[in-house]
């Protein structure tokens, strides 16, 4: 580790911030509906759908319309793949894709999972990419915000029982946040030197006389959104180590500042719409507490090195190397990837099969906490709100009072929803990957023999039920099994967990707000940002250090040892 | 049933107009007129000819030039294949591909990214420790004398961007562009 890597770090992370708190004031507005500049074209959305978005909606109604938008996104995607073959922009001439690989893809982008069992350059073709993929990219942030607004306004409403108009939230969003967003932070990427074009792939003949095919496309305002809603799915094969794809830091570091500050702000977000600003400042506090200690924990096992390595003669001045490119350092590659997994984005700018083991771990148990540091644009902040509900239920036990949270009474009904919620991870991730590590269909994907290999199916699962769409890349994902159960887990990592959360949202809208008192624990401040931490340390983590210990933590022994396989 | 069906088929298709046709057209358009080298993907022409793009690392055997990093993309360098190795640290596979080139990138210790492959197999950078030690092969090679190839690998090193962010390095295929191109 370097000062300088340090100060890349601190760079990016105080640009994340400051931009975060103007970025959620504005949200806020947005929910609200008092932003309209684009007021005629919203209309449309509105005409077009016959929808009333002032109409109040119960939590059934917006879950309901919510699962309804994304079934329809999801039916076009699947036949925009199996199709592409006959649809225009097709320069390579691409066939349309398998059954089972456009079930996995459709889900998957749906999902705001980004998991990709193909190459982009080899597999998609230009509208496959620009009007199927990254549409859903779009779509899917505006889901997890949207959902995000509705749970906001559960706490802040006393006992109205409605929780906004889904069809209002999801097009202000999409209109209002994302799509200025990408559409500046695409140009700035085309300036810096990824590609924008429909032309086809051009064939280079080389210094030394051979023929390089290179590949081209409509890349820039798809990766700029891919990270804004942290999708995370790569336009090109190896998602921003690609040259096109992160040509260099400085890239990397507004990818990095895209895939982190819609999460934060919506922090600032919800302390505005609940009228205490104090409250989103603690949830952000222990998001981006975590985000650091994580960084630093990759960033010295990667300068650490591998210890095989330098056995074999290799100087370790400069860390780890395997899969990683030069041009973005191992400061801002553990920085990445630190935001990448705890932002549930799931975009790399190096190749996590090849960490050493710790730095590996790190991303693997970001995940599996549940998403929410600062978790997916949207769903990092509901998500931490189902951990603040559990953190006051325990500090009621503790000390014998009934919890409330912001004046909302937390009752048995909730904390049995918020369980079923939180149980939803590890019961799909473990249980898959248990099942998977006695199939021989689903061992025969493994590239790893020995605990990698354990690592790189646990990682696959997790990865999937986490939304997030990182990988061990050595794993053959495109098999009918995998693509099926890792379709399976999206789906059930974002819907099974999202069912229960609007209905704790249903209720508590339905709750009047009590005063505080004297003796309510206060849900802001060092105190309560503890309680949190540790809250999310216990419940998200303690069930995963069994397949940890057998996984990454014994793979660091056995490379300590000079150990392969 | 009907009453969410229309919301959701409209909002979807009305999006998929906008986000999907509408907004990367008018991008690819604005690109095209403002930035169209970088939109074009920074393609390198020599006589006519593209010869390869700026940000894309190329396959270099002969001695003569500037060697990149080891490549797992296609059979080295495939831009329409771009590939990381995938070995885990414990890889006996990784341990034996890392012997190999150690063994033949002469004395020891050797810069780590002389001998590791890259993320994206299409790297087109070398860290300016492992250019060093190729100056006097391609100075040997060629004919010519190492403080010339010295002086144009200082010109070719770059150093972080804006002055703090990533790493200093070399762009292979301009450095050996630059070697290849008469004074």
């Amino acid at each position: 580790m370097t000062l300088i890597g340090w100060a890349q770090i601190a760079l990016v992370l105080a640009a994340v911030i400051a931009a975060a708190i103007p970025l959620g004031r504005y949200t806020a507005a947005v929910a609200e509906g008092r932003v309209r500049w684009l007021r005629p074209v919203e209309a449309l959305f509105y005409r077009a759908g016959g929808i009333d978005p002032t109409a109040e909606q119960s939590w059934r109604a917006y879950a309901v319309a919510m699962v309804a938008v994304n079934a329809a996104g999801f039916l076009l995607l699947y036949a925009i793949l199996r199709l592409q073959n006959i649809l225009p922009l097709n320069p390579r001439g691409l066939d349309g894709l398998s059954p089972w690989l456009a079930f996995n893809t459709a889900v998957s982008f749906v999902a705001n999972t980004n998991w990709q069992a193909y190459s982009g350059e080899v597999a998609m073709s230009y509208v496959s990419q620009m009007a199927g993929l990254a549409v859903q990219n779009f779509l899917s942030a505006s889901t997890g915000i949207a959902l995000a607004l509705a749970v906001s306004r559960a706490f802040a409403r006393g006992g109205l029982g409605s929780l906004g108009n889904f069809w209002a939230d999801f097009t202000r969003v999409t209109l209002y946040v994302l799509l200025p967003l990408a559409v500046v932070m695409g140009l700035a990427f085309v300036a810096l030197g990824i590609p924008q074009t429909f032309a086809d792939y051009v064939t280079a003949t080389t210094l030394e006389g051979g023929e390089q095919l290179i590949p081209l496309g409509p890349a820039a305002f798809q990766v700029a959104i891919k990270h804004l809603g942290t999708n995370g799915g790569g336009f090109f094969g190896v998602n921003s180590l690609h040259p096109f794809e992160g040509p260099g830091a400085l890239v990397t570091a507004l990818q990095i500042w895209g895939q982190q500050v819609i999460p934060f702000a919506l922090c600032i977000t919800f302390g505005r719409m609940v009228g205490d600003a104090r409250q989103g400042r603690t949830l952000l506090l222990v998001m981006l507490g975590f985000v650091v200690v994580a960084t630093a924990a990759i960033y010295a096992a990667e300068a650490a090195g591998n210890p095989i390595m330098a056995a074999l003669g290799v100087d370790p001045a400069q860390g780890n190397m395997e899969g990683k490119d030069i041009r973005f350092g191992l400061a801002l590659a553990a920085l990445f990837t630190a935001t990448t997994t705890g932002a549930s984005c799931g975009a790399v700018n190096a190749m996590f099969s090849s960490f050493t083991p710790l730095g590996g771990m790190v991303p693997l148990f970001l995940m599996q906490l549940g998403e929410v540091l600062p978790g997916g644009v949207g769903s990092g902040l509901y998500g931490i709100l189902v951990f603040a509900l559990l953190a006051v239920f325990i500090a009621g036990l503790m000390v014998g009072r009934t919890p409330e949270y912001l004046g909302k009474k937390v009752q048995a009904r909730e904390i049995k929803l918020a369980m079923l919620a939180v149980l939803v991870l590890p019961a799909t991730i473990l249980g898959f990957t248990a099942v998977s590590m006695v199939l021989p269909m689903a061992t025969a994907s493994l590239a790893h023999a020995g605990p990698h290999g354990l690592s790189e199916m646990l990682y696959a699962y997790t990865s999937a039920a986490g939304n997030n769409g990182s990988a061990f890349g050595g794993l053959t994902a495109d098999t009918p099994w995998l693509n099926t159960t890792l379709g399976i887990a999206m789906l059930l990592g974002r819907f099974a967990y999202v069912v229960p959360v609007m209905a704790i949202a249903g209720s508590l809208a339905g709750k009047v707000k009590t005063p505080e008192g004297s003796g309510t624990l206060p849900t802001h401040g060092p105190l309560f940002a503890g309680l949190l931490a540790g809250i999310i340390l216990i419940l998200g983590g303690l069930q995963f250090l069994p397949s940890l210990a057998l996984g990454p933590l014994a793979e660091h022994f056995v490379m300590l040892a000079g150990k392969t396989f | 049933m009907t009453g969410i069906l229309r919301p959701a088929a409209s909002t979807v298709l009305l999006f998929t107009a906008l986000l999907g046709l509408a907004a990367p057209a008018a991008m690819t358009g604005i690109a095209g007129v403002v930035f169209p080298d970088q939109a074009g993907g920074s393609l390198i022409e020599r006589e006519g000819k593209v010869i390869g793009s700026a940000l894309i690392g190329q396959a270099f055997t002969q001695p003569r030039y500037f060697q990149p990093r080891p490549s797992a993309a296609g059979n080295g360098y495939d831009a329409s294949a771009s590939a990381a190795s995938q070995q885990g640290p414990t890889s006996a596979k990784l341990a034996d591909a890392v012997r190999e080139r150690v063994a033949a990138a002469g004395p020891q210790p050797v810069p780590a990214d002389a001998v590791t492959a890259s993320g994206s197999g299409l790297d087109p950078h070398i860290s300016p420790e492992n250019a060093a030690r190729q100056v006097p092969r391609i100075a040997a090679a060629r004919g010519i004398p190492e403080a010339r190839v010295r002086t144009l690998l200082q010109q070719h090193t770059e150093g972080r961007e804006l002055g703090l962010l990533g790493e200093p390095r070399v762009n292979v295929l301009l450095l050996n562009l630059a070697l290849d191109t008469p004074r």
